[in-house]
């Protein structure tokens, strides 16, 4: 488990304002934000290696702000893995070991198993590929039983043919019961391995959540930005209807009121096609302006009466309705895809 | 030839001048010496106590220095604060003070006339004209030699490895022993190096500190204003080739521990 409570860390040019949250026991808590936003900061601060302004720091229920990293049992498993290149990699995963009263080599055994490092123990880390030194990395971190392990952006970094296996070892080591407090910038992540989240942006915490909610149902504007919900309207709402600029008007799933709001909706949510009858709730006739490949799907902006609407599609489904630009088509999206937030715009 | 070695053998041809400007003179004094009487000084009792002297003196100075060098450069490499480029510029002054007035400077502290001095003097220590004089110019010159290069090195070791090594259990103590000192060994003993071979080649700063005992440096200059280039050429040759040995063998000695690192 652990706790902030109030915490801020004051670096200068560089501030994290306030933070509160809590880490249940074997949770898979994911910290995300933009590059620069102070993740790793917060992480060495959770760790003992930098010094908090203001605030309490919890681990496993004990207060460990005044602690020094050594007496905190908390382990941080660095981006460059920081292995110590003196040593082999037998060395590094023992290292901590001597500072723990009755170290258990089973236990030892059984991490070198578990990340298939059997063949590599007598190697120097610097023979060793990313994906090898990552292991090493968790592995050392893993061994000296620490009641939480602190990851900083351990995949991004890696090949991507090495990354799923990573997804799959730490989900195994968090499914044992390790708690695990990761930082990325990538929300992909997040969606594959958090149960909740966090999103720093601009030193301030601005939500956390369960993973689908933080994903479906942002908090603000800088939030939606940082999940991909690229669909911003600001409208007025008003019962199940929401009225927006250039008189659009969308049917929402519940009811809400507000004079001048932001609705969100995902690009993955947005449908095309023959089948989606006009007059029906939330389908319009559109124009395609632009498609842009984006990795393996397409990003595909529409035009709706004026209003740009993007949508996110396989190739399959682009080829299947013959989609290319300033084609006409019907766009539409499910009412339960609308997302009305709470703060104005 | 290799396209990239065409582009900068400009480079080379410039750079040559001065390969040439080092190895030239030192040549020259091995080609013009006499033999015979380079042989006969390597029995001469003088000669080798004063090779020994500037040896061993040159040696505890950068001991010492090293001691209380080791925690200054860590400090320097892993702490910013507000004039610290100030303390940086002051560790450096041994390099532009000329070291006839370095010696000057040692000698007014050490003087028996002055507060340290005597009290060197109390507890039975000869502050001028003794060993320990020889020690004392030897450190001040040296200083900057040993810690610039330790900072670097200690630089060269991330913090994070520290850090890492912090959470998993150890304490600031021996991260430094057991993480920090071994990664920046490499650096730190060039430093030695680099401060032990200053104190040896040192004259300026000693000559004011300790005409006597006379190191080799001053036994040359000595031979010189007495006898000539002819004999204190043989002492110079002496000199250069038991430094230039002791350079090689520790220069070898660092570049082995270097393989079995990376070797692993």
């Amino acid at each position: 488990m652990i706790g902030l409570d109030d915490l801020s860390i004051d670096l200068g040019e560089f501030v994290l304002n306030s933070f509160s949250l809590l880490v249940d026991e074997g949770e898979f808590f994911m910290v995300v934000g933009p590059s620069g936003a102070g993740k790793t900061v917060l992480l060495e601060a959770i760790a003992g290696l930098r010094q908090p302004s203001d605030g309490k720091i919890l681990v496993g229920g004990r207060d460990v702000t005044d602690l020094p990293p050594e007496k905190r049992n908390v382990a941080l498993v660095y981006q460059d893995y920081a292995l110590f290149p003196h040593l082999s990699v037998e060395e590094n995963i023992r290292w901590g070991l001597r500072f723990v009263s009755g170290p258990d080599n089973r236990h030892v055994e059984g991490l070198v198993k578990l990340l298939r490092l059997e063949y590599l123990l007598e190697r120097s880390p610097e023979t060793l590929s990313g994906g090898e030194q990552q292991r090493v990395a968790l592995a050392r971190a893993l061994a000296v039983k620490p009641s939480v392990v602190l990851l900083d952006e351990p995949i991004s970094a890696l090949d991507p043919r090495f990354r799923e296996d990573l997804q799959d070892y730490l989900s195994r080591i968090n499914r044992e019961g390790m708690t695990i407090m990761m930082v990325t910038h990538d929300f992909n992540e997040v969606l594959s391995l958090g149960h909740r989240v966090a999103v720093i942006v601009g030193g301030f915490l601005q939500q956390v959540g369960d993973v689908k909610t933080v994903f479906r149902e942002p908090a603000n504007r800088l939030v939606a930005d940082f999940v991909g919900m690229k669909n911003l309207f600001p409208s007025s709402v008003k019962g199940r209807k929401a009225s927006l600029e250039g008189g659009l008007s969308l049917v929402l799933n519940g009811q809400k009121s507000c004079g001048e709001c932001l609705i969100g909706i995902r690009p993955e949510d947005v449908m095309i096609g023959q089948d989606l009858v006009e007059g029906t709730e939330n389908v319009f006739p559109g124009r395609v302006v632009s498609i842009i490949p984006r990795g393996m799907a397409f990003e595909v902006v529409f035009d709706i009466v004026g209003l740009r609407l993007t949508g996110r599609m396989l190739s399959s489904a682009l080829v299947r309705e013959d989609v290319h630009p300033g084609v006409e088509c019907r766009v539409g999206f499910c009412p339960g895809a609308i997302h009305v937030f709470n703060e104005g715009h | 030839m290799d396209r990239k070695f065409r582009e900068r053998w400009f480079m080379l041809l410039m750079g040559s001048f001065l390969v040439v400007y080092i190895i030239w003179p030192l040549a020259g004094m091995f080609f013009r010496a006499d033999w015979g009487i380079v042989a006969s000084t390597t029995r001469d009792k003088v000669v080798l106590g004063a090779l020994w002297r500037s040896i061993w003196t040159a040696a505890a100075a950068t001991g010492i220095i090293a001691l209380f060098g080791t925690p200054l450069a860590y400090f320097l490499a892993r702490q910013e604060f507000r004039g610290k480029s100030v303390l940086e510029a002051v560790i450096d002054v041994p390099i532009m003070v000329p070291h006839t007035v370095a010696g000057i400077a040692v000698l007014m502290t050490f003087s028996p006339k002055a507060p340290l001095g005597a009290m060197l003097v109390r507890i039975g220590l000869s502050p001028v004209n003794s060993h320990l004089a020889i020690i004392l110019a030897c450190m001040f010159v040296s200083i900057p030699f040993y810690v610039d290069a330790a900072r670097d090195a200690f630089y060269g070791v991330s913090p994070r490895l520290e850090n890492v090594s912090r959470t998993l259990g150890a304490s600031f103590p021996h991260v430094f022993f057991r993480i920090s000192l071994p990664l920046a060994k490499r650096g730190l003993v060039s430093g030695l190096i680099m401060s032990w071979a200053r104190g040896v080649s040192e004259f300026g700063a000693i000559v004011i500190m300790a005409y006597h005992p006379m190191v080799a440096p001053t036994l040359i200059y000595d031979r010189f204003a007495t006898f000539g280039l002819k004999f204190s050429t043989p002492i110079a040759v002496q000199l250069i080739l038991v430094c230039l040995g002791m350079f090689v063998v520790l220069r070898v000695l660092v570049s082995g521990k270097r393989r079995e690192v990376i070797g692993g």
